[in-house]
């Protein structure tokens, strides 16, 4: 692998670029005395995130949860639906349709639906919202994944006269490992998209979600703007914690970056 | 099979198969492969195809593209089966062998297993087969140090060069240390000279352990340079051709000055003919590497 860039260069100009960006946002604010409800200065929204950290924390946790528990139900059934299709075909072609059929849906506009299922004071709709979201990049990567052995290491297997299991644990796998990982850094984000957007079509308040609709409402755009600001550190948060499990999990195999 | 080198300086195996008590490395006898088409037109991979490998003994299958050498070697494997005919692999058949072990196999693509080590790759064919952690770090390292390879144990295959990966493939090929090697152009798809110092560091490993090996190759000089005999295919139907015999002794004889001998290109010249058949230049011979 080739990084000629050194470490400064590759973090710094970046940071540098974004630093340019709000300070010509800033001037740009206050040069063309643009109104707050048009776009509030980046000064203004800095201020009101710090003034109301403590709630934006709180509902960030909210919002948080919820992506969370729907990420780790997605995740979980993806895997254990992708095995299945793997070891029974059939599974695979039965279930086709509706899976290519819910890759096209929009899972949200589920959501009115879900609140009337389950109760619009829950947060279940919400974390099935983002399930269901999950559910389908983790199941095609890992189906995928499962399906990767390739012919060389078949063949090395079947030399060992290793049983279908041993095979299946020295190389299907470990080989889906990566394909999986691919899979759950997509869905990472769109746990947290789902599970904030889902909060736009009712259910009880608190997250982050309703919190923006109702400062926008009451034409506290700063505020409005703080949160999601809120959402954006919190959708970082829960890709950068996937991506550092992958590297744990598997260092030499990680896309993009070298040993 | 002592690595010293005998009095002449001659090797302990010789070209052709030696009778003795032992039964033969591999007997393959009237194998014929067939293989069915969606087409409903049959391929004839093989045809009537006879050859007996002594223990110990180096022979190399070579032939243009399509003459049924590699189908040869998996049949040899029990990684396909004969429409018809038998082989024996030290006296037992060939899917008795492959459970028993009997083989070490080594590919055109190393085929490492990128989430092990180096060592653990070594290790994976002693670890299926439920040897013991102590006794499997002892043969991983001195299996290292045969290919050279011992400051490299805990890399990882991606950390590697090509010619660094096949003889960590070798390594595992030979972890149980199985009386006959398969190797289906191992060294195919590595340069020339990364080619040449493998080839010379296999003649060395083989006198080491006393292998048998079946060596699939588009290579003349390949073919020549490691092998007591040469079997040359030729296509539609595969066919053994020729059995050539090729007498420039084992291991410490053979070094880098022997690319250069007489009886070198002497050997080299006969299996070229017998490629190119009575017609030389012929289509049949299309696809051999004559470097």
């Amino acid at each position: 692998m080739k990084q000629s860039a050194s470490l400064p260069r590759t973090i710094l100009a970046p940071v540098l670029l974004g630093v340019l960006a709000v300070a010509l946002w800033q001037l740009a604010v206050v040069a063309l005395e643009i109104k707050p409800f048009v776009l509030p200065s980046p000064v203004s929204i800095a201020t009101e995130f710090s003034s109301s950290v403590s709630s934006v924390w709180t509902s960030s946790l909210v919002t948080g949860a919820n992506a969370l528990i729907g990420l780790l139900i997605g995740a979980i059934v993806g895997i254990v639906a992708a095995i299945i299709a793997t070891v029974l075909p059939i599974t695979d072609e039965l279930s086709a349709p509706l899976v290519a059929a819910a890759s096209v849906i929009p899972i949200v506009a589920l959501a009115p639906v879900l609140y009337t299922m389950f109760g619009a004071d829950k947060e279940t709709a919400r974390q099935l919202v983002a399930a269901l979201a999950v559910f389908i990049p983790v199941y095609l990567n890992t189906l995928r994944g499962l399906r990767q052995a390739r012919p060389v290491h078949r063949d090395l297997m079947r030399a060992y006269g290793a049983s279908s299991w041993q095979a299946t644990r020295a190389v299907t796998l470990p080989g889906a490992v990566p394909f999986l990982f691919i899979g759950l850094r997509i869905a990472s984000s769109l746990a947290v998209i789902s599970a904030l957007i889902g909060e736009y079509f009712g259910g009880p308040i608190g997250g982050l979600g309703k919190s923006i609709t109702s400062a926008a409402a009451s034409s506290n755009y700063s505020l409005a703007y703080a949160y999601v600001l809120g959402a954006i550190i919190l959708g970082l948060v829960f890709y950068v914690v996937t991506l550092g499990l992958e590297k744990i999990v598997s260092p030499h195999r990680a896309p993009s970056t070298g040993p | 099979m002592s690595t010293e080198p005998t009095e002449s300086g001659q090797p302990v195996a010789q070209g052709q198969p030696v009778a003795s008590a032992r039964p033969p490395a591999v007997s393959v006898a009237g194998v014929s492969k067939v293989f069915a088409s969606r087409k409903g037109t049959d391929v004839t991979a093989l045809e009537a195809v006879d050859l007996t490998i002594a223990p110990g003994e180096f022979v190399s299958l070579i032939g243009p593209s399509g003459c049924g050498k590699s189908t040869l070697l998996r049949l040899i494997a029990d990684l396909d089966t004969p429409t018809s005919g038998s082989i024996e692999v030290f006296g037992k058949t060939a899917r008795e062998a492959r459970i028993d072990q009997a083989y070490g196999i080594a590919f055109q693509q190393a085929g490492l297993l990128p989430w092990r080590t180096v060592r653990a790759n070594i290790e994976l064919p002693l670890e299926l087969h439920k040897v013991g952690k102590a006794a499997r770090a002892a043969r991983s390292s001195e299996l290292l140090a045969l290919v050279g390879l011992s400051d490299f144990a805990d890399k990882y295959p991606d950390q590697l060069s090509g010619g660094m990966q096949q003889r960590v493939a070798i390594a595992r090929s030979l972890a149980e240390s199985p009386g006959l090697l398969l190797m289906d152009e191992p060294f195919g798809a590595l340069d020339e000279m990364t080619r040449e110092r493998m080839q010379t560091e296999l003649v060395r490993i083989c006198a080491e352990t006393g292998a048998a090996v079946v060596f699939v190759t588009h290579s003349i000089p390949e073919a020549v340079f490691l092998s007591n005999r040469v079997v040359v295919m030729s296509p539609r139907p595969g066919r053994i051709r020729d059995i050539i015999a090729v007498d420039l002794g084992r291991a410490e004889g053979r070094d880098e000055g022997l690319r250069e001998a007489d009886s070198f290109f002497e050997a080299v010249v006969s299996v070229r003919e017998s490629l190119h058949g009575e017609a030389a230049g012929a289509p049949a011979a299309r696809g051999v590497d004559i470097r």
